[in-house]
C-alpha cells in the first residue's frame, strides 16, 4: 500500500542529526517531529544536548550529519542570507534572557523590526509598547536598561522581544530557570497565551515538570544525544519507559546516570 | 618521539589559529563593505574610539615630546648639535612615537574595551539573540568596530603630532631658553609630507589591528567570566604586538633606501 502524504509537513522535522564537539557526542541520531501550531516541550537532564539541538535547528551551530527541515524545506546546507530569512520565521527566549545591555527595554523588544525588518522607530516603538502590555508590562519600563530590572522582568522582556515580529515557531530555552515559583507559573501562563494568541509551534526545552506540564501538548524526552520517548503531555506519568518515570518523578536512583563533564 | 610530537602539535595549534583568525578577518571585511550598514553603531565607535581616547592620547604625546626634547637636549648637547633638537622631535613624533604610543594607548583602553563587551555578549548569548532577530553579528559588531578603528585613528594620531611637537616647543622655549620663532622654523625646515603621511597610514592599519583583535577575541570567549577575562588579555597583547610588528614592515616600505 502507497502511504498517503500528509496534507502539511511537519513545521520542523529532524532526521538523524548528529553533532560532535571533538570526541564528545552531544547528538547522537536525533530524530523528532513537531506539528504545525503544537506545543512541544523536550525534557531531559543538564548536558544532554537539549541546548545544542535548538541551535542546531536554528542554524547558530551546523550539524555534522543528518537532515533539518522547516516546512519542508531543507535548513543545513543554506547560504548566509536565506538563512538569514528563514529566521524572520523564528523567536526565541534564550536561558538569561539575553536582553541587550547597551540598549533601552523598549528598544530590546523592537530590535527585530528595526534592524531586522527596517521599520522606522516611532512605529516599532508603538508594537514594541503594545508587546510589552502583552506580557504585563507597562510602558514606562520601556525606558529603563535590561540591568535595571529583576530576573522575572528580564524574561518577560526576552519574551516580549521573542513575540514582537510575530514568529511562526517560537523556542523557549528554559524559561522558568532561575525563578522563584510563582514568578515561574506567570511565565509558564504568558508563554502559553502568547503561543496560542499568535497560533505559533513552540518548542520548549527544560527540566521543570511544572512547566512542563503546564505548557506542552506533546513532550519528547532526550537521554545521550536521542529522543528516547515521545507522547502526549497526559501520558507522561504513566509512559511506561523507566528513564521518562526516573526523570518525572525526580529519582536519584533509576537508570539516568549523572554525567560529571559540562558540554 | 615525545618532543617532536610535542612542536607538531604546538605547530598544528599555531596554523588552526592563523586560519580562524584569516577566516574571521576575511568574512569581517566582506561585512565591512557589504549593506546593510550600521550608521548609528559606526558613529557610536568612531565617538568611543576617537573623542573619548583624545585626553589619554593627548597626554601620553605630550609628554613623549617634551621628554623628548629634554633627553635630545642633553645627549646633543655633548657635540654641539642642539640647534637639531626641533628637528628631531617632529620627526620623531610624526614618524614613530605619535602613531606606536597612540596605538599602543589605544590598544590598552578601546582593544580591551571591545573584547570585553563582545565577550560578554558571547557567554551570555547576546551574539545568538542578534542573530535570531535576523542581525548579522558580524554586520551589526564588527564591522562598525572596524570602520571606525580605520577612520578614527589617523584623525587621533594627527592631533597626537601636534600635541606632541607642542610639547616639545614648550621645553625647548620655556626650559633650555630656544627662541620660539626659530625652534617653530626649525620645525618646519626640515619636516616632509611623506613623514607625516607615513605615520597617519600607520595609525590606520593600527586601528584596525586593534579594532580586529578586540572583535576576534571576543567573538571566540568562552567559559564565564574567565574567558572574558582571558579574551581581553589576549586582545590587548596580541594588538600591542600585531603593532609593533607592523611599525617595523610599514617602516620598512616607506623608507627603506634599498
Amino acid at each position: 500500500m502507497s502511504q498517503v502524504p500528509p496534507a502539511h509537513p511537519p513545521k520542523i522535522s529532524l532526521k538523524n542529526v548528529h553533532k560532535a564537539f571533538g570526541q564528545k557526542v552531544v547528538l547522537n541520531g536525533i530524530d523528532l517531529e513537531v506539528g504545525r501550531g503544537e506545543s512541544l516541550v523536550v525534557i531531559g537532564g543538564s548536558g544532554t544536548g537539549k541546548s545544542v539541538m535548538l541551535k542546531c535547528i536554528l542554524g547558530l551551530l551546523s550539524p555534522d550529519s543528518g537532515s533539518i527541515r522547516v516546512d519542508g524545506e531543507e535548513t543545513t546546507r543554506l547560504r548566509p542570507r536565506e538563512r538569514e530569512k528563514l529566521l524572520h520565521k523564528f523567536g526565541m527566549l534564550f536561558q538569561g534572557a539575553a536582553l541587550f545591555d547597551s540598549l533601552k527595554v523598549w528598544e530590546n523588544v523592537a530590535f527585530g523590526l528595526i534592524q531586522g525588518e527596517h521599520m522606522p522607530r516611532a512605529k516599532a516603538k508603538d508594537i514594541a509598547i503594545a508587546k510589552m502590555g502583552a506580557v504585563g508590562l507597562g510602558p514606562e519600563v520601556g525606558e529603563l536598561f535590561p540591568s535595571e530590572l529583576s530576573g522575572g522582568m528580564q524574561k518577560r522582556v526576552g519574551l516580549a522581544r521573542a513575540i514582537a515580529d510575530e514568529p511562526e515557531i517560537i523556542f523557549f530555552d528554559e524559561p522558568t530557570t532561575g525563578l522563584d515559583p510563582i514568578m515561574a507559573d506567570v511565565i509558564n501562563e504568558l508563554i502559553v497565551k502568547c503561543v496560542k494568541d499568535l497560533g505559533a509551534t513552540a518548542v520548549t526545552i527544560t527540566h521543570d515538570m511544572a512547566s512542563a506540564r503546564k505548557i506542552a501538548d506533546r513532550v519528547a524526552m532526550i537521554y545521550q544525544g536521542r529522543i528516547i520517548w515521545t507522547g502526549h503531555a497526559n501520558d507522561i506519568d504513566n509512559s511506561g519507559n523507566p528513564y521518562v518515570d526516573q526523570f518525572v518523578h525526580g529519582r536519584g536512583e533509576g537508570p539516568i546516570k549523572m554525567q560529571v563533564r559540562a558540554l | 618521539m615525545g618532543f617532536l610530537a610535542a612542536t607538531g602539535r604546538a605547530f598544528l595549534i599555531f596554523l588552526e589559529a592563523t586560519g580562524k583568525l584569516a577566516m574571521f578577518t576575511g568574512a569581517a571585511l566582506s561585512h565591512c563593505v557589504r549593506p546593510p550598514f550600521y550608521p548609528r553603531q559606526i558613529l557610536r565607535q568612531m565617538v568611543d574610539i576617537g573623542y573619548y581616547s583624545l585626553p589619554v592620547v593627548g597626554l601620553t604625546a605630550l609628554f613623549t615630546g617634551m621628554v623628548l626634547a629634554l633627553q635630545s637636549y642633553s645627549g646633543f648637547s655633548r657635540f654641539q648639535a642642539e640647534g637639531a633638537i626641533a628637528t628631531v622631535v617632529a620627526l620623531s613624533v610624526t614618524r614613530e612615537l605619535g602613531p606606536v604610543l597612540g596605538g599602543l594607548m589605544v590598544a590598552g583602553r578601546i582593544g580591551a574595551a571591545m573584547a570585553a563587551e563582545i565577550g560578554t555578549m558571547r557567554v551570555t548569548e547576546q551574539i545568538d539573540a542578534l542573530s535570531t532577530l535576523s542581525t548579522n553579528p558580524f554586520k551589526y559588531l564588527v564591522a562598525p568596530r572596524l570602520i571606525a578603528g580605520l577612520a578614527m585613528l589617523p584623525l587621533l594620531v594627527l592631533v597626537a603630532d601636534i600635541i606632541g611637537v607642542f610639547g616639545g616647543f614648550l621645553v625647548g622655549v620655556y626650559r633650555l631658553d630656544f627662541n620660539p620663532a626659530s625652534y617653530i622654523g626649525r620645525t618646519w625646515e626640515f619636516l616632509e609630507p611623506v613623514d607625516v603621511i607615513s605615520g597617519l597610514v600607520k595609525a590606520a592599519v593600527f586601528g584596525f589591528m586593534v579594532s580586529l583583535m578586540g572583535c576576534y577575541h571576543g567573538y571566540h570567549s568562552r567559559g564565564g567570566a574567565q574567558g572574558v577575562g582571558a579574551a581581553t588579555t589576549n586582545a590587548v597583547v596580541s594588538a600591542s604586538i600585531l603593532i609593533l610588528v607592523w611599525n617595523y614592515l610599514i617602516t620598512g616600505i616607506f623608507f627603506s633606501t634599498k
